[in-house]
């Protein structure tokens, strides 16, 4: 990347779900916080990988930012359109632009229609494509990601796993979108088959010039495929740096845990590594601790963690920490 | 040291609409006290088959282990009657599944469930029983542990769960744990948590574990040996680190080269394995990997090759071909 511009902007977004009570006289008595206030920038042509444990509110953020949850409060500036102030047919034709692939290959496609009316399902609504047009362009989406064109009439459970993900993947084309959320598309692949998903989707960037956020669980994979890395700890960013500088130099502690936890495929690599392994669970969303919310696992908590909310700075060039303290830790990587 | 358990030629079957399934196609190795043995291989591969095969846990009908021996100190399991059968299962051998959710019962406490291997095997009443299980659920790291004796499984996060199956596989002092993908569900961080508890008590209390993943990074850190599984084969074994330095048979090759390494500088494009595993409706004539192989050869598609040992100690594979010069042995 020569020129980084800017292709998405996210400006404190938060998404709470409600929690009610009764069931006449419903009332709300609290929230889950899933996103609980994040700001970041997506550049053109980049990958920013999104990684954090269960429920930190990965999904959340992804679907937020594509209004598939309207936000609790924040802007999703697109192209300089705030997306979650649009509304109707303002909304519907900005959404063409981006678009989203799902973790479960399975669940995700509808079992009664054919392949070629899956993947033709948004062209249909969008009124992109029709007739003729659209059944040659089904075929050469199938085509582009690997699969027989003549694969259109057949139903899902025809394919297996890794082949479902590759139609996943056709429709989120269809409307050559700009931005792509995958939200852990491989994570239900064998490790055989990963590798395939994850060169079609490589590929699949540099010959349509996408943009993705890519969100999982694996960080060795989503170090492979990001350019940029944010890490989610319950509902907030807490930091935020280009892949080798967060891999080489992680400055957050949870950062660095969740580094260290990660086992290598290598026993001479294995046998010297000391780990940081972190106390008990992840707290809950709904009473996130006050101040720093990893202080209740954190080994250098102070009593100002407890107290005040750490800012997210710039400790250096483009590296994003929301720490109190200036921790290198241990590096991770021997 | 010792033999401690001794698979031989296993075979199980499974009857299905489509035909009959071959999903363990004569399995053989050896486990040795207190080592830790490490099998890999993608989803049904038979990993987890060949395992419940040799407990006799197999449901049957459809299954049916149609072949084969495991010999464990001496005595066949497959052989042997059901008392004596019982009396090694959860108690000299246990086993701890993928997911806790399935395998406690949600209507009873935590602590009658982690108790119940101890009252049954050493004929414990209800109190000794639970405060052994005390012991082992605060060994395992869950706080306040005699408080949670009275908790229900879905009072318990993902993490406290299956260290809690954990505590219940370990209160009878095993020779060997079997770990099914115990760690599969859970968060990196938890997963750490558990592998380090794992491999402590596995040195304090000198037992044998048979561990079982698709996880290439846990083995390395974990397992003495390792065998590489596909299509109801064993087609690679070696000592841990022969594995990953001088891998020998095509799969395990592409199968590293799968993976992304976090320790690597430069770009580099994954090697993929194209095609799929196989279903097995025979018992392959042929090498089961041949369809996604980039080495095979003629002989390939007519002869199954058998485990022939290769480099150095301990280290064999089932492949007709080197892979390194590209030719037959
Ligand atoms: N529709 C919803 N209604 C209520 N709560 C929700 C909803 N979706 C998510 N949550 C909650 O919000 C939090 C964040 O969930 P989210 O699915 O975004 O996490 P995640 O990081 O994607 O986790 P995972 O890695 O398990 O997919 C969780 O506590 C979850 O239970
Ligand atoms: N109850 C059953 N009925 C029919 N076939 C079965 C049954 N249980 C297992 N199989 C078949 O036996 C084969 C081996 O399955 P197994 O569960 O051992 O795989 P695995 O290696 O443990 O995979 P995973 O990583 O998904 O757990 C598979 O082809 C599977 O479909
Ligand atoms: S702010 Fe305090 S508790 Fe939070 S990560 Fe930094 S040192 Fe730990
Ligand atoms: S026996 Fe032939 S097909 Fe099988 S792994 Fe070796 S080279 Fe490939
Ligand atoms: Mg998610
Ligand atoms: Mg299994």
């Amino acid at each position: 990347m020569t020129e980084k511009q800017v292709l998405l902007k996210v400006e404190n977004l938060y998404k709470h779900f409600p929690i009610k009570k009764g069931i006449i006289f419903s009332r709300q008595t609290g929230a889950v916080h899933a996103v609980d206030g994040i700001s970041f920038n997506i550049y053109n042509g980049e990958t920013l990988g999104l990684v954090g444990e269960s429920g930190c509110g990965k999904s959340t953020t992804g679907r937020t930012i594509l209004q598939l949850y309207r936000p609790t409060s924040g802007s999703v500036f697109f192209e300089g359109d705030d997306l979650a102030k649009l509304k109707g047919e303002n909304l519907r034709r900005k959404r063409r632009d981006l678009q989203m692939i799902f973790q479960d290959p399975y669940a995700s496609l509808n079992p009664r229609m054919t392949v070629g009316q899956i993947i033709g399902e948004p062209m249909e609504i969008h009124g992109t494509y029709k007739g003729a047009a659209q059944t040659k362009r089904v075929q050469d989406l199938l085509q582009l990601v690997g699969l027989n064109g003549a694969f259109a009439n057949r139903y899902p459970h025809e394919f297996s796993g890794g082949q479902r993900q590759r139609i996943g993947v056709a429709r989120a084309l269809a409307l050559e979108p700009k931005l792509i959320v995958c939200d852990e598309p491989i994570s239900a692949l064998d490790v055989s088959i990963q590798a395939q998903v994850v060169n079609l989707l490589e590929d699949l960037q540099s010959t349509l010039g996408l943009t993705y956020l890519f969100i999982a669980h694996d960080l060795s994979m989503v170090r492979h495929i990001s350019d940029r890395i944010a890490v989610m700890y319950l509902g907030i960013i807490v930091e935020l740096a280009d892949r080798n500088e967060l891999y080489a130099n992680p400055r957050h502690p949870y950062t660095q845990a969740l580094l260290s936890a990660v086992p290598y495929p290598d026993p001479f690599v294995e046998e010297k590594r000391k780990r940081i392994i972190l106390e008990g669970d992840v707290p809950s969303p709904v009473n996130p601790p006050s101040g720093c919310r990893f202080r209740t696992r954190c080994q250098y908590a102070k009593e100002i963690c407890a107290e005040e909310k750490p800012a997210f700075r710039e400790i250096s060039k483009d590296h994003f920490v929301a720490c109190h303290f200036d921790i290198s830790g241990q590096q991770s990587a021997s | 040291m010792a033999e401690l358990l001794k698979v031989e030629g296993l075979e199980t079957h499974f009857q299905t609409r489509e035909g009959v399934i071959h999903a363990v196609n004569g399995v053989s190795f050896n486990l040795k006290e207190g080592e830790t043995l490490g099998i890999v291989g993608e989803s049904g591969c038979g990993k987890s088959v060949s395992m419940m095969s040799m407990l006799r846990l197999i449901p049957s009908p459809p299954g049916k282990v149609v072949a084969g021996k495991a010999l464990f100190e001496g005595n066949d399991l497959l052989t042997m009657n059901d008392e004596q059968i019982r009396n090694i299962r959860g108690a000299k051998i246990s086993v701890v599944f993928q997911d806790p959710m399935t395998s406690f019962n949600p209507v009873l406490t935590i602590g009658d469930q982690v108790a119940e291997p101890y009252r049954v095997h050493h004929k414990a009443g209800k109190k000794e029983a639970l405060d052994r299980a005390v012991k082992y659920l605060e060994l395992v790291g869950i706080p306040n542990a005699r408080e949670r004796l009275s908790d229900y499984p879905h009072q318990f996060s993902g993490g406290m769960r299956q260290r809690a199956m954990i505590a219940m596989g370990l209160i009878c002092e095993p020779q060997i744990l079997i770990a099914d993908e115990p760690t599969t569900a859970l968060d990196v961080t938890i997963q750490a948590q558990i592998i380090e508890l794992v491999k402590r008590l596995r040195d304090e209390l000198g037992m044998a574990i048979i561990w079982i993943t698709h996880d290439l990074g846990i083995i390395a850190g974990l397992a003495d040996r390792v065998n590489v599984m596909y299509g109801g084969h064993i087609i690679e074994t070696a000592p841990v680190k022969d594995i990953y330095k001088n891998p020998q048979h095509p799969y395990t090759i592409g199968l590293l080269g799968s993976l992304p390494r976090m320790d690597e500088t430069e770009y580099r494009r994954l090697t993929s394995i194209d095609g799929l595993p196989p279903i097995l409706l025979e018992k392959p004539s042929y090498c089961p990997f041949e369809p996604r192989c980039r080495y095979a050869k003629e002989r390939c598609r007519k002869e199954n090759p058998g485990l022939k040992q290769v480099e150095g100690d301990g280290h064999f594979t089932a492949c007709w071909v080197n892979p390194k010069t590209g030719k037959e042995y």
